[in-house]
Parts: C-alpha cells; sequence; structure tokens
C-alpha cells in the first residue's frame, strides 16, 4: 500500500529496458536509481545502499546483463541475490558452550524488545531442548522492569533471580551465576536496562557484565522500525561489546525492515532471530533470503519477472 | 562526535565540499536529507524543488547554490507549518482528558509519568489510569510513576478490559473533580485491525462521558523511527482524532529530520519531545527554537562564508 510507487516505478524501469531489446548505459543507470530509491525507501542506511549499488552494477556489468535478452529479469536477479549474500545466506543457530550453562545476554536501546525477546528465547530453549534456564533480572533502572520479567517467567514457567533495584547490575549478575552454578541451569539469561550507545556511564557497566560473565551470546535486539540511525546503533554496541548476533523485533508490524540490512553491513554479525509478536511464541529463526524478499518487495518482484 | 552531527552540520558538510551543480549533487543532497530521516518522499520532493529552483535563479556559485538552498528549506518549513498548533488544549470547564496513543516501546508512559510530573508542578490535580492491561508489568510500571510523581493511578488487574479502566478512571476524575486524566494504553501496531479497533472503543467511552473529551489525542513517536513513523500516523489517525504527536527519544539521534517529514506529510504537530528518561526529560515543542537547532548552523555559516568573500 505505501510502497506502491516502488513497483510501479520498477515496472515503468523495467518495462522501457525490455521494450528496446538493446539496452544503453543510462538506462542501467535509471535503473539503478530505482534500486537504490527502493533501497532508501526500505530505510536501507544511504551508505549502505551506496556500495551495494555499486557491487550489483559491477556484477550486472561483468555479467554483461547489457546484452542478455533479459536484462531486467537478470538485474533483478542480481539484486537479490546480492542482498541475500550480504544478509549471510544461511540462518546462524545459538551458541552453545561446551559447559553448563550457556550465558546469553540481551542489549540494545531503550524500547526495543529486549525483556520481551528473552522471555521468547527462554520459552524456545525449553520447548526445543528442554532446557533449564535461569533469568537474571539486571534492569535496576527502568520503573518495573523487574515486574515485567517475573510477570513473563511467571508465564513460561521459567526463574527469575532478582535483587530487587538497590543493588548493582553487576553484583545481581555475579550473584545468579552462583545460584545457576549451584541449580545446575543449564541456560542463565541476562536482561538489562534499555541505554543508549553514546552513554558512556552505562556501556560501561555492560563491558563490566562482560568480563565478568563473559557471555556465549551478546544479542543486540534492534527495532525492526528503526531509520537511518540503526548503523550507528549497530556500530556503537558491535564497538564496546562486541555482539555475537542480532535480534530484529517488530516485524509483524509493516515495516520493510532496510534496517537488517544496514546493521548486517556495519557489524558482519548475523542477525539470529525475528520477533514477530508481543507473545511468547512470536519468535522465529532469520532466514536471509525471506528479509531480502521482504526488503525488495519481492513479491512484487517475482511477479515482475515472470511478466517480463 | 560524528554520530552526533545535526542535520544543520551535515548539509554545511555538503555545501561546503560541492564542485558543480550536478546531478551528483543532487543525489548528494537527496542523500543528506535522507540520512536526517526527514522521510523518503521529503527528500525527493525538496530536492526536486531545490533542483527547480536552483535552475530559475540560476544560481552557479557556491554561494547563491548555498543560499538557495538554505532558503528554500526554511521556506518550506514555515509555510507547511503556518497553521499548526502546537499547544496543549486544556477543558474550560471539568476534567481534561488526554489518551496516549502508539506502536509498541515508543514511551507512551514514560511521557505520561513526565507529563504528569510538569501539570502537577504547575499546581494541577492529575489522575492517571492504567489503560495498558496487556502487556507484562505494565500496571507496575504507570503505577510505580504515580508513586514517584505522586498522583493517583486508576488500575485493575492485569488482563481487565482495558475500556472498562478507562470508564472508572473517567468517573473518578469527573466525581473527585481531577484537573487532568492522562490515559496509558498498551502499545499496539498500527496494522492489528483488531487492536486498533479496541482503541476506537477506549476513545469512544471517553467521549461518551465527556463530549468534549479527550481534548488531546497524542501519538507516541520515537524519534529513531524510520518511514514507518510515517505510516504509524497516518493508520492511528484514521482511528483517533489524533491532535498532536509526541516526539521521543530525541536524545537518542541528533538527525531530528523526521519532524520535517511529519509537517511535510502529515499535518500533525508536534507538541512534546522526549529526551530522555527522567521526571524533567520532556519539554513543550517550540518550533522556532527547533528551526534554530536544525538549520541555525547553517545559516551562521554561510554568514560567515560571506564575510571570507
Ligand atoms: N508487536 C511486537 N511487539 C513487540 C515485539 N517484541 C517486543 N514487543 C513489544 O515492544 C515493547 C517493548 O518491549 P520490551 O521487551 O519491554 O523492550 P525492552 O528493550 O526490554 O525495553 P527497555 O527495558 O525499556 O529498554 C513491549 O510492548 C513489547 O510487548 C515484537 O516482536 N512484536
Ligand atoms: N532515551 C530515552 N528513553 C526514553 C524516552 N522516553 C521513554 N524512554 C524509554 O523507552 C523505554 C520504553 O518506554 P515506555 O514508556 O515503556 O514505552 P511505551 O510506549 O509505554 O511501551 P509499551 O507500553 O510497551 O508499548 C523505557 O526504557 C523508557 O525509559 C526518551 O525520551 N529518551
Ligand atoms: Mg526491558
Ligand atoms: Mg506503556
Amino acid at each position: 500500500m505505501a510502497f506502491e510507487g516502488l513497483t510501479e516505478r520498477l515496472q515503468q524501469a523495467i518495462g522501457k529496458l525490455k521494450r528496446k531489446g538493446k539496452v544503453s548505459e543510462s538506462d542501467v543507470n535509471e535503473v539503478m536509481r530505482e534500486i537504490r530509491l527502493a533501497l532508501l525507501e526500505a530505510d536501507v542506511n544511504f551508505q549502505v545502499v551506496k556500495d551495494f549499488v555499486k557491487d550489483v552494477r559491477k556484477k550486472a556489468t561483468g555479467a554483461k546483463v547489457l546484452e542478455s535478452l533479459t536484462p531486467a529479469q537478470q538485474i533483478v536477479k542480481i539484486v537479490n541475490e546480492q542482498l541475500t549474500e550480504v544478509m549471510g545466506q544461511e540462518a546462524v543457530p545459538l551458541q552453545k558452550s561446551e559447559k553448563i550453562p550457556t550465558i546469553i545476554m540481551m542489549v540494545g536501546l531503550q524500547g526495543a524488545g529486549k525483556t520481551t525477546t528473552l522471555g521468547k528465547l527462554a520459552l524456545k530453549l525449553k520447548n526445543e531442548q528442554h532446557a533449564r534456564p535461569l533469568l537474571i533480572a539486571g534492569d535496576v533502572y527502568r520503573p518495573a522492569a523487574i515486574d515485567q520479567l517475573q510477570a513473563l517467567g511467571q508465564q513460561i514457567e521459567a526463574p527469575v533471580f532478582s535483587l530487587g533495584t538497590d543493588v548493582s547490575p553487576v553484583e545481581i549478575v555475579r550473584q545468579g551465576l552462583e545460584l545457576a552454578q549451584e541449580k545446575k541451569n543449564d541456560y542463565v539469561l541476562i536482561d538489562t536496562a534499555g541505554r543508549l550507545q553514546i552513554d558512556q556511564k552505562l556501556m560501561d557497566e555492560l563491558k563490566q557484565i562482560t568480563q565478568l560473565a563473559h557471555p556465549d551470546e551478546t544479542l543486540l535486539t534492534v527495532d525492526a522500525m528503526t531509520g537511518q540511525n540503526a548503523v550507528e546503533v549497530a556500530k556503537g554496541f558491535n564497538e564496546q561489546l562486541n555482539i555475537t548476533g542480532v535480534v530484529l523485533t517488530k516485524l509483524d508490524g509493516d515495516t520493510r525492515g532496510g534496517a537488517a540490512l544496514s546493521i548486517r553491513a556495519v557489524t558482519g554479525k548475523p542477525i539470529k532471530f525475528i520477533g514477530q509478536g508481543e507473545k511468547m511464541t512470536d519468535l522465529d529463526v532469520f532466514y536471509p533470503d525471506r528479509m531480502a524478499s521482504r526488503i525488495l518487495g519481492m513479491g512484487d518482484m517475482l511477479t515482475l519477472i515472470e511478466k517480463a | 562526535a560524528k554520530s552526533r552531527q545535526t542535520f544543520g552540520d551535515k548539509l554545511n558538510s555538503l555545501l561546503a565540499n560541492f564542485r558543480t551543480v550536478d546531478e551528483d549533487f543532487f543525489d548528494d543532497l537527496e542523500e543528506t536529507l535522507i540520512e536526517s530521516d526527514v522521510g523518503f518522499e521529503t527528500a525527493v520532493k525538496i530536492s526536486d524543488e531545490l533542483r527547480q529552483e536552483v535552475k530559475l535563479k540560476n544560481a552557479k556559485t557556491k554561494q547563491a547554490v548555498s543560499e538557495v538552498i538554505i532558503q528554500k528549506l526554511i521556506e518550506l518549513y514555515e509555510q507547511e507549518g503556518a497553521d499548526e498548533d502546537a499547544k496543549l488544549h486544556f477543558a474550560t470547564d471539568g476534567p481534561t482528558v488526554f489518551l496516549f496513543v502508539g506502536v509498541n516501546g515508543v514511551g507512551k508512559t514514560t511521557t505520561i509519568g513526565k507529563l504528569a510530573y510538569q501539570l502537577k508542578k504547575t499546581g494541577k490535580r492529575v489522575l492517571l489510569a492504567a489503560g495498558d492491561t496487556f502487556r507484562a508489568g505494565a500496571i507496575e510500571q504507570l503505577a510505580e510513576w504515580g508513586r514517584r510523581v505522586e498522583v493517583p493511578v486508576v488500575q485493575k488487574p492485569a488482563r481487565s478490559d482495558p475500556a472498562s479502566v478507562v470508564y472508572d478512571a473517567v468517573k473518578r476524575a469527573k466525581t473527585e473533580k481531577f484537573d487532568v486524566l492522562l490515559v496509558d494504553t498498551a502499545g499496539r501496531l498500527q496494522n492489528k485491525v483488531n487492536l486498533m479497533k479496541e482503541l476506537e472503543k477506549i476513545s469512544r467511552v471517553i467521549t461518551r462521558e465527556i463530549p468534549t473529551a479527550p481534548q488531546e489525542v497524542l501519538l507516541a513517536l520515537d524519534a529513531t523511527t524510520g518511514q514507518n513513523a510515517l505510516t504509524q500516523a497516518k493508520q492511528f489517525k484514521d482511528v483517533t482524532p489524533v491532535s498532536g504527536i509526541v516526539l521521543t527519544k530525541l536524545d537518542g539521534t541528533a538527525k531530528g529530520g523526521i519532524v520535517l517529514a511529519i509537517r511535510n506529510e502529515l499535518h500533525l504537530p508536534v507538541k512534546l519531545v522526549g529526551l530522555g528518561e527522567q521526571l524533567d526529560d520532556l519539554q513543550n515543542f517550540d518550533p522556532e527554537k527547533f528551526v534554530a537547532g536544525l538549520f541555525g548552523g547553517l545559516l551562521q555559516s554561510t554568514d560567515a562564508d560571506q564575510q571570507q568573500e
């Protein structure tokens, strides 16, 4: 609905190529411009778009797409392949520690979906591996963050470790890990407060937790609706905490989710899961090819290829 | 730091570095606008208009082009917002009701806490309604804000019908003569039909009890959201009479370009801005101050350029 313009534009550009049979350099420029606009419209970071379009152009030229009989289809194919490739070809599973417990820490901006995703992940581990996770309430700042985690813990029947809001998160994690050792929990999931990547004091706190807990997974949780800012956020968290993966939330909305491409391009870290709702079962594995289709509005693109 | 570059800074460096006014320049300009989250359509519209304008005025020198661009931007901004009303409206008689709506996690509940604090400081008697009965810990979160600010909160157990919580709150606001009732609602994505219907119902309940209420329906938008912010505003407008925007988390981005997009494409006034998580991190939106912040650096540096020449 909001993206009809794109479909029409592509149809026009591709239609023109097709009618001509032979394609000139300026025709290709026009198609590249449409691709560029499509990606920008999907919220892919402008710098990432620039590099991406350059690569597509190179591939298109190398493959002599211009001289082929079906240039439009070929360009679309190249774009889709390139997008899937940048986003990492295959789904990457969660790390598992050789010795229990496997420690997973959620980090990210305020309101991104860390606490909710933590609950979902714990439930997934319980269902798929009969895991016995312990949840650690490490957010002492947001009002009622602990109540929220406890309510989720109750829903999914997983224990929550909390020391209230008067103890530092580092100390809470230390004692939580001790309890996990004692109870032989196989997974520990640490909830942390939302913070800006430029908030040095709070970022240092996360570094301290990292040094103490050595998480097997530090998962950056990002709202799929994020705009151009996604690059700065992902860079900031990755440079300071060396994240191991990304969770993209709120994809049940109608965003195109171009942030996925931006984050992947600037961090090189895999997107592992996507959040598709508020329920505890609404967590899915990330598939790069599906995300590529979504960013491009590929349902449309496939019809275009067939029509062309 | 580089990440805190404002829109003005970025335009400045673009204007400082261009050699010739060609298509590449306008592509770069478009990107600068997009990078500032002005929204895609707005960016294209602005750069198209600027392209025309530069041609029309036959601007060739760096100085002339810069001036045309800055002038045009300010003109656009002011023209689009000409009859916008950024004030919060209060009832002349009986309780005022503000309804807060928006997608998940944007900052509705926090904004209510901050606004309650502000209003209380001005001597108003404030009541809060815990209309988010769905999200885990949502009621406790609002209750905690109520404790901090020392204002009462109307609440029912989790999973109760939100419309009935709101009904009780409106009744209480009337009988106990509160000045302002701030109604929290659960976050909902704009494409969820049933949840949007529920919101419509909440809004209806308020109006049934107080025909002139809600005096404000405030849509909270996260300033770091991309293109989807516009869809959000459009869809929420369709089910509730959105009267203004609360732009939250503006401390997390120096871009602020979204304000241009909102003006340009939605004609909804920004009424409040959120600048952090603390009690006093809420400000009234001052369009003039904002424009100064957005373009201020720009104007100064062209003045400086002029003096150099
Ligand atoms: N629709 C939808 N909502 C989600 C999803 N993930 C989280 N949410 C909602 O987003 C809001 C914020 O989620 P939280 O889990 O509280 O986010 P957080 O990152 O822990 O927030 P802070 O602790 O305040 O930084 C809540 O309303 C969640 O229900 C998702 O995948 N889809
Ligand atoms: N940095 C910053 N954080 C904010 C601001 N406003 C709210 N937050 C944080 O964003 C997170 C989400 O805020 P909430 O008030 O819970 O958002 P909500 O819209 O009520 O969320 P749901 O009810 O889950 O849909 C919390 O961690 C808040 O502290 C702001 O202006 N700046
Ligand atoms: Mg949280
Ligand atoms: Mg809320």
